[in-house]
């Protein structure tokens, strides 16, 4: 009997099934979708980033094959009998589909997969489906165009260079290992002169003489020491940097909401999961993200995330004092060379009229032309007002990067989420 | 003096210790021991092995074999994904624990021990499967007759790579889909009858290329030898193609279905071979895990018998040893039919004990084997049988007792069930015969063939169901004839036939009821 081969596979890859599940998933994306939009209605709002269990009616994934329906004849044969004996008639339970009942073991089999068929997805897909089709506008163009910022790698050393990037400990090293190793010789001799001298007790005018040469000797062999150059040019190293072109990876979100008087806490909290849905999407993209908020009434303020949603003010509205402020805060800290900015603006529609196109003038010149995109929701069931035909006009000449979109329900936010950042066609 | 004394307290501790491990912490050194000594064991016993390769893997890794339903390289397939959800979900919410192995039929014969296995567990699933299960693939005549253990791991690595680069060339959801339509009928792709001769996976290959050039040309000329005059009708004997109903309906279609590409062919092959393989699996399920059980508890009892192992271990496997093989009475709600490992067990070991130490009564029932040597008689039963006929063959009215297996009768045209049959004396046989009955596969997979093909005319396909004691096909029949129309190409037209009389009848495209004329 051959011996047996004992292999440990633990460290083999697990996730086997992985190409299998993610087809699985891509058959049924359809029901998953579905469920994974009423996640995003139902779930608090601090409650967005988990996975979800995704229910699928058995039916819809059950695998046909030819197998035996209710009806007709059959005879099984059961364990366990206490009481019956050949011949017993019993009766069949009522109402019970099919032939159930005492011993049915079989049929079970063809019952099973009715029910829902429950799993779970992880957090990471949950939110794959919910921004699936989503792309921020202008992201990849950005990323492709702006070469403009670099990023220094150090590659190591060189033997030629700039002055300015001379490795001072490496080059000095160099120099002494190189000293090191041609006055190895005079060194040795020198020593031992050294110690012929001072063991040479002259005791005749020839062995003065003697002495002397041997002096001489010694003073010849420091000289050449000396003569070898403390520093070479060869010695010299530079560090070594290459240039690589980095995206930019950072990214601002500019928060500004209306909170004057006719700002209920329905409106704002509807905003509220707009920016989460905003927040969460720049999270997936970029690596660092600063949120601003902006908060306004007759004069803008900024303020932390707690105070922007829930300190509650009353007042007019002049929507331009919440835009002067942002963009003041992009030139003090976010230079559009260095980051990626982004804007949601929500608001009822409120506007002291006089200041809307005061709003229109500042996006056009001075807020527009440096960001990636600026989104305006109105959340209001009521008619449009001037800010939003102000805005209208502002739309019609910068596509690319502005977007508005009413809200009236809870029910609206997210598919008008998908609707502005939806998938541009190239 | 004191030197001696001490030497011999010496030897009595060896004695104690002999023990091949004391604790359950497992290592590979002492896996390597049981093995040999269970080994040892298996030759003894005179058990014929496949030589083995054991691999320890972790519980994810269980769960992904699982999924793969044995396979150890399976092609990619959502419904594998599905089964993977389901039993990732069962482990998690801790409804299921994993299985503690998962054994390969093949040369050398793969099992899978996992690595949360305690020692006893790694040395029973040794016994069990590697020389259990792994005894019984080499040596039971379905397994012969059906598999090839030498090549199944390398057709298995050809009909990934194949369905991958299928999928590489047409598209994902294309193979996915036709995939789907073969494993409809993945049951119906086995020929009982004909078995063709194995060939090794270098020269499979080869082949393929030449079935892909010259079973197009095949169809081509079996649509074209046809002749195309309408007018002239069915006059005179028709002849029927296929002349014989044919129940292998996947190599049917591989050979003569019209419309179907040489890679859709292959497709529909590689999916037959692997319903092959499995096909023996399916019909020893008792046997099986009777035979493995059986052994497992001997090696088990022989290794303590000599002292390899202590009490401890074997408190610990008879422990789990009784609820592998728990029967849950019929009434209870742990209940979901006959566990195939305590049949299977009870009987061999009452094969055993009526090898022995035979009764009157097995003397009556089973004269040609009481008192027979029980190795050879045990060897006997597990080459030449399957549950159906081993069942029919074996058991005993002994066991039927132990069981107190019961029959009972569900006639749709009755009020009342009947129970048809009790554990005495004019029951037995009765008993018998309807357990075996029961792992007759055509009860849960109905009897349908493929009756005839309109050659003439729409080119359609009729299949005839035969139906067992009046049982209907089941809901999703008119789903799989969609798959069955896709696989064909042209109209699909299913009778179920009983006694002459047709009962029911689907068809792909659905018809209007009016338009039939049988």
């Amino acid at each position: 009997m051959g011996i047996s081969h004992i292999i440990d596979r633990r460290l083999n890859g697990k996730n086997k099934s992985a190409v299998n599940r993610e087809r699985f998933l891509r058959r049924y994306r359809g029901h998953i979708k579905k469920a994974v939009t009423e996640a995003v209605g139902k779930r608090s709002i601090t409650d967005i980033e988990r996975g979800e269990n995704i229910s699928i009616p058995g039916k819809d994934l059950d695998e046909p094959t030819f197998r035996p329906g209710q009806g007709g004849m059959r005879e099984t044969v059961n364990p366990g009998n206490r009481d019956f004996s050949s011949g017993d008639m019993l009766p069949k339970p009522q109402g019970e589909e099919g032939g159930g009942g005492v011993g049915d073991g079989q049929a079970g089999d063809s019952g099973e997969g009715l029910d829902e068929f429950v799993f779970q997805i992880s957090q990471e897909e949950f939110l794959d489906f919910m921004f699936e089709d989503l792309e921020l506008p202008n992201l990849i163009k950005k990323q492709l165009k702006d070469t403009s910022s670099y990023k220094y790698l150090r590659a190591g050393f060189a033997n030629k260079g700039n002055p300015s990037k001379i490795n001072v400990v490496r080059s000095l090293q160099k120099a002494y290992g190189r000293r090191i190793a041609l006055t190895g010789k005079s060194r040795d001799k020198i020593k031992k002169l050294e110690i012929e001298i001072l063991n040479f007790k002259p005791s005749n005018p020839e062995e003065d003489a003697l002495l002397k040469e041997l002096n001489e000797q010694l003073e010849k062999l420091k000289k050449r020491i000396k003569k070898i150059p403390w520093i070479d040019e060869f010695d010299l190293k530079f560090n070594q940097h290459i240039k690589q072109p980095v995206p930019s990876t950072s990214a601002v979100m500019f928060c500004l909401m209306d909170v004057s008087g006719s700002m209920t806490q329905l409106h704002k909290d509807i905003a509220k999961r707009f920016y989460i849905l905003l927040y969460l999407f720049l999270k997936r993209n970029y690596k660092k993200i600063d949120v601003v908020f902006i908060r306004h009434h007759t004069s803008a303020k900024e303020v932390d995330e707690q105070e922007f949603f829930y300190s509650r003010e009353t007042g007019g509205t002049i929507v331009s004092s919440a835009l002067k402020l942002m963009d003041e805060v992009i030139k003090q800290r976010y230079p559009a060379s260095d980051w990626n900015i982004y804007a949601a603006q929500a608001s009822d529609g409120d506007n002291w009229n006089d200041d809307s196109p005061v709003c229109s003038k500042l996006l056009r010149e001075n807020i527009l032309p440096s960001v990636q995109y600026f989104s305006y929701i109105e959340i209001t069931q009521l008619d449009h007002q001037m800010l939003w035909h102000e805005y209208e006009k502002v739309s019609a000449e910068f596509e690319e990067c502005f977007a508005m979109q009413n809200i009236k329900t809870e029910a609206d936010i997210y598919p008008v989420f998908r609707e502005l950042f939806q998938r541009k066609p190239a | 003096m004191t030197a001696s004394k001490k030497s011999k307290k010496d030897d009595q501790e060896i004695k104690q210790s002999n023990y091949i491990s004391e604790g359950s912490e497992w290592s590979f050194a002492l896996i390597e021991k049981y093995d040999e000594e269970i080994a040892r064991i298996a030759k003894n016993f005179n058990l014929d092995t496949y030589p083995n390769q054991i691999e320890i893997i972790s519980a994810e890794q269980m769960l992904d074999a699982y999924s793969s339903v044995g396979m150890p390289l399976g092609y990619h397939h959502w419904s594998f994904g599905k089964q993977f959800l389901q039993s990732e979900k069962g482990y998690k919410r801790g409804q299921m624990g994993l299985a503690y192995e998962i054994v390969i039929n093949s040369n050398p014969c793969i099992a899978y021990l996992m690595e949360e296995n305690t020692m006893m567990m790694q040395a029973l699933v040794i016994a069990h499967a590697a020389y259990g299960h792994n005894s019984f693939f080499k040596g039971n005549y379905l397994f012969k007759t059906w598999t090839d253990a030498d090549a199944i791991i390398d057709y298995l690595l050809f009909a990934k790579n194949y369905i991958a680069e299928c999928e590489q060339r047409y598209g994902i959801e294309e193979v996915e889909s036709f995939l789907d339509s073969c494993h409809a009928i993945m049951n119906y792709g086995v020929d009982r009858y004909k078995r063709p001769a194995p060939i090794s996976p270098e020269e499979e290959q080869k082949r393929q290329q030449e079935r892909e050039e010259h079973l197009q040309q095949q169809v081509n000329e079996l649509w074209r030898t046809i002749p195309v005059s309408h007018d002239q009708d069915d006059h005179g004997p028709k002849s029927r193609f296929p002349e014989e109903p044919q129940e292998n309906i996947l190599y049917f279609f591989e050979k003569n279905a019209p419309l179907l590409a040489p890679w859709q062919r292959e497709v529909l092959r590689i999916v037959r071979k692997i319903a092959q393989y499995f096909y023996p699996q399916r019909q020893t399920q008792v046997m099986n895990e009777g035979w493995a059980s059986f052994w497992h508890y001997t090696i088990m009892n022989q290794l303590y018998e000599e002292k390899l192992v202590d009490e401890g271990f074997m408190i610990e496997f008879l422990k789990s040893h009784a609820g592998v093989i728990y029967q849950p009475p019929f009434d209870s709600k742990w209940y979901s039919g006959i566990n195939p490992y305590t049949l299977g067990i009870s009987m061999f070991q009452d094969i055993r004990r009526i090898c022995e130490e035979p009764t009157d009564e097995d003397k009556e029932w089973f004269p040609e084997i009481a008192g027979s040597e029980w190795l050879e008689t045990l060897d006997f039963a597990m080459r030449n049988f399957k549950d159906e006929s081993f069942i029919l063959q074996y058991l005993s009215p002994k066991v039927i007792r132990d069981l107190k297996l019961f029959a009972i009768k569900d006639d749709d045209k009755l009020e009342e069930y009947e129970v048809t049959g009790i554990h005495d004396e004019i029951g037995y046989r009765y008993v018998r015969e309807q357990l075996s009955k029961q792992y007759n596969l055509s009860m849960k997979e109905p009897d349908i063939q493929i009756w005839d093909v309109n050659l003439r005319g729409d080119r359609s396909l009729i299949l005839r169901h035969t139906p067992n004691n009046r049982v209907p096909l089941g809901d999703s029949t008119d789903e799989v004839l969609k798959h069955i129309h896709r696989l064909w190409g042209f109209d699909v037209h299913l009778y179920s036939v009983d006694n002459g009389i047709t009962v029911e009848e689907y068809h792909c495209p659905p018809q209007p009821p009016a338009d039939l004329i049988i």
